[in-house]
């Protein structure tokens, strides 16, 4: 019986809402404090909580290696994507205005994707990280 | 192609940004250097059509999202940023087929890809900071390209590449925090970001405001003085250059530091120079004072140098100093021999790193006491190597003799005829370690650590005649590196108070 039965329980208790507190803070960010990068970092925590009470392998097998350095590239993409979006229907890049059928929800679509873009980005970004400093040595 | 034509602003900066993600994806080095090769080849028509577009009718003007400038994020090109992106984007597309061979044979096969979109990273930021008309966009590309560089110079050939690119990473975040703390001034004094904005409000601002606007100058003098390595900010830069990986030295030394002398440039003369008298303040006598230093004291340690590319990058904090020489004159001579200086180094330097990336490839070492007789093994890479060397030393025909010339005619206009001796005698110095490399490569019998050594395969000695030819061809044509140097010249001096 191992000792850290009160870390284990806790820790599958809480990643739900660190999960869901990752995504309003992410959507609230449109109203107040908040945003792709915050909820990043706090969506990254979750599976940083997770491999430091379950272990590295519980960590890799929700979010492999693999998956992780492939989701940096792809925030960025979708970043850069919605600005292509603009250019490619006529307007000037990072024009949000003609992605809708009109300019203020043109603006509201763009800023959605280009946060989720942020989002995928710094949370792959902050996990790359922290395996790569948990993986030294091994 | 006619829907291309506005927006090649923008497409100059996200198609390397796009291919620094496909080739982050792509994974594997081949599709990541095919990748690298189409947007490095694709780089140069982008340039080459902006730079005709404005030499034909005037500065362009992209705003990014339709916000309209001071409010939005403005790319503004004129004649002096088109020549410099024409440089960096061609300097780009003629070295990268050396590439595959130099970055197969120095990173093992799993950094390969990132080694490419690292590149493409640095190239984005460095387009970037050429193009925008924005000052705090300058620095969030300023960022992405020093960050792609301390990985590529710490993806080197050993451990002391990660020394370097530490080195490197602390130097770099200090001038980047002094500019981006300059750039802050000016907006406390301003409310502006845009540059042609920011120079249009300062000039009201100035007599209320005279020392948040003297500590902007300084700060961002400063600040870029220390990416560019102007003497004596240049410590991080020889480890940097030695031990990165031999083609992203080949590549950063001739656009890294060249895109830092430009926002430099910049900032003097079409920011601080347009609102204020700049000449009243003693800007330009410490740079003068400061490139006259570099120009002898990294000479003077490159003689003494024993590693091949630790002594091309002493030159290249001394080469640095004459583009900044002509800086510093504020006049029309003396400001196109920096500018036409910018690309005539560009191009030397490029080509004799390129020879050293080649030795290496073939002899494993670039140590001076190993290379005895290379010349006889490796006749097409040490002529190549000869050739930008006597550019190096200002020799009539290549184009260095051409900076020089117009810098001494800067130095006789402002009636400094020391500073024209100083020239003289800095150019005998690099005779020496460059005579001293070609006596040990001609001369001597080939030692036993080359004897197996041979001319690299076509892909990479192609490039390196390519740039070994252009020293000589812009030694004898000088209408598209100096005729239009001047212009922008003329235009920036014309814009000064």
């Amino acid at each position: 019986m191992s000792l850290d039965l009160i870390l284990r329980v806790g820790t599958k208790l809480i990643l739900p809402f660190i999960l869901l507190f990752a995504l309003y803070v992410q959507f609230h960010g449109d109203y107040g404090p908040g945003g792709g990068f915050q909820a990043g970092v706090i969506a990254a925590s979750a599976i940083i909580l997770l491999s430091i009470t379950f272990g590295l392998e519980a960590a890799h097998r929700i979010a492999p290696q693999s998956l992780v350095e492939r989701m940096i590239p792809l925030g960025v993409l979708i970043y850069a994507g919605t600005g292509v979006a603009g250019l490619l229907m006529g307007k000037n890049y990072l024009d949000y205005s003609v992605l809708a059928h009109d300019a203020v929800h043109g603006h509201e679509l763009g800023i959605f994707l280009v946060e989720a873009g942020v989002l995928i980005t710094v949370a792959s970004t902050m996990t790359a990280l922290f395996y790569a400093f948990a993986e030294r040595g091994r | 192609m006619s829907a291309v034509w506005p927006h090649l602003p923008i497409l100059q900066v996200i198609i390397p940004l796009f291919g620094a993600l496909l080739a982050g994806f792509a994974r594997r080095s081949g599709a990541a250097f095919a990748i690298t090769l189409v947007v490095s080849w694709l780089m140069p028509l982008c340039a080459g059509a902006m730079l005709w577009q404005v030499l034909a009718s005037g500065p362009i003007s992209y705003h990014l999202g339709s916000w309209p400038p001071p409010w939005g994020i403005e790319y503004r090109v004129d004649v002096l940023n088109a020549f410099v992106l024409m440089l960096v984007s061609t300097i780009g597309a003629v070295i990268m087929p050396f590439a595959r061979r130099s970055v197969a044979f120095e990173i093992e096969e799993g950094q390969r890809a990132w080694f490419y979109c690292m590149y493409l990273l640095c190239l984005t930021g460095l387009l970037g900071v050429t193009i925008t008309g924005d000052a705090f966009n300058a620095f969030v590309f300023l960022e992405i390209s020093s960050l792609s560089t301390y990985v590529l110079i710490a993806l080197g050939r050993d451990r002391r590449a990660l020394l370097a690119a530490f080195q490197y990473l602390i130097m770099g975040t200090i001038g980047a925090t002094l500019y981006v703390a300059g750039v802050g001034l000016l907006y406390l004094v301003t409310g502006s970001l845009n540059m042609v904005d920011i120079a249009a409000r300062l000039g009201p601002a100035w007599a209320d405001n005279s020392r948040a606007i003297i500590a902007a100058l300084a700060f961002v003098t400063v600040g870029v003085s220390l990416k560019l390595a102007l003497f004596p900010l240049h410590a991080w830069l020889p480890n940097a250059y030695a031990y990165a990986p031999s083609w992203a030295t080949a590549f950063l030394s001739a656009t890294a530091t060249k895109v830092a002398i430009y926002l430099l440039v910049r900032f003097l003369f079409s920011i601080f120079g347009v609102a204020i008298d700049f000449r009243a303040l003693p800007v330009a006598a410490i740079v003068v004072a400061l490139s006259l230093a570099a120009m002898f004291v990294a000479s003077l340690i490159a003689v003494f140098q024993s590693n091949l590319s630790r002594m091309l990058a002493y030159s290249s904090v001394a080469q640095i100093g004459y583009i900044t020489l002509g800086i510093g004159f504020v006049n029309l001579a003396g400001l196109t021999g920096g500018l036409v200086h910018i690309v005539n180094h560009a191009l030397m330097k490029a080509a004799l790193f390129l020879a050293v990336g080649a030795i290496f490839f073939r002899v494993r070492t670039v140590r001076l006491s190993e290379l005895a007789g290379i010349g006889r093994k490796m006749p097409i890479t040490m002529a190549a190597f000869t050739v930008a060397g006597f550019g190096l030393v200002g020799t009539p025909g290549t184009s260095g003799f051409i900076s020089k010339w117009y810098l001494a005619l800067g130095a006789l206009e402002k009636g400094w005829w020391v500073v024209v001796f100083l020239i003289v005698a800095s150019s005998l110095i690099a005779l020496v370690y460059v005579g001293r490399v070609l006596e040990l490569a001609w001369l001597r019998e080939p030692s036993d650590a080359i004897k197996d050594a041979n001319d690299p395969p076509l892909s990479m000695l192609l490039p390196l005649v390519l740039l070994a030819a252009a020293t000589i061809y812009f030694g004898l044509d000088t209408e598209w590196t100096a005729g239009i140097a001047s212009m922008a010249a003329k235009d920036l001096l014309g814009g000064l108070r």
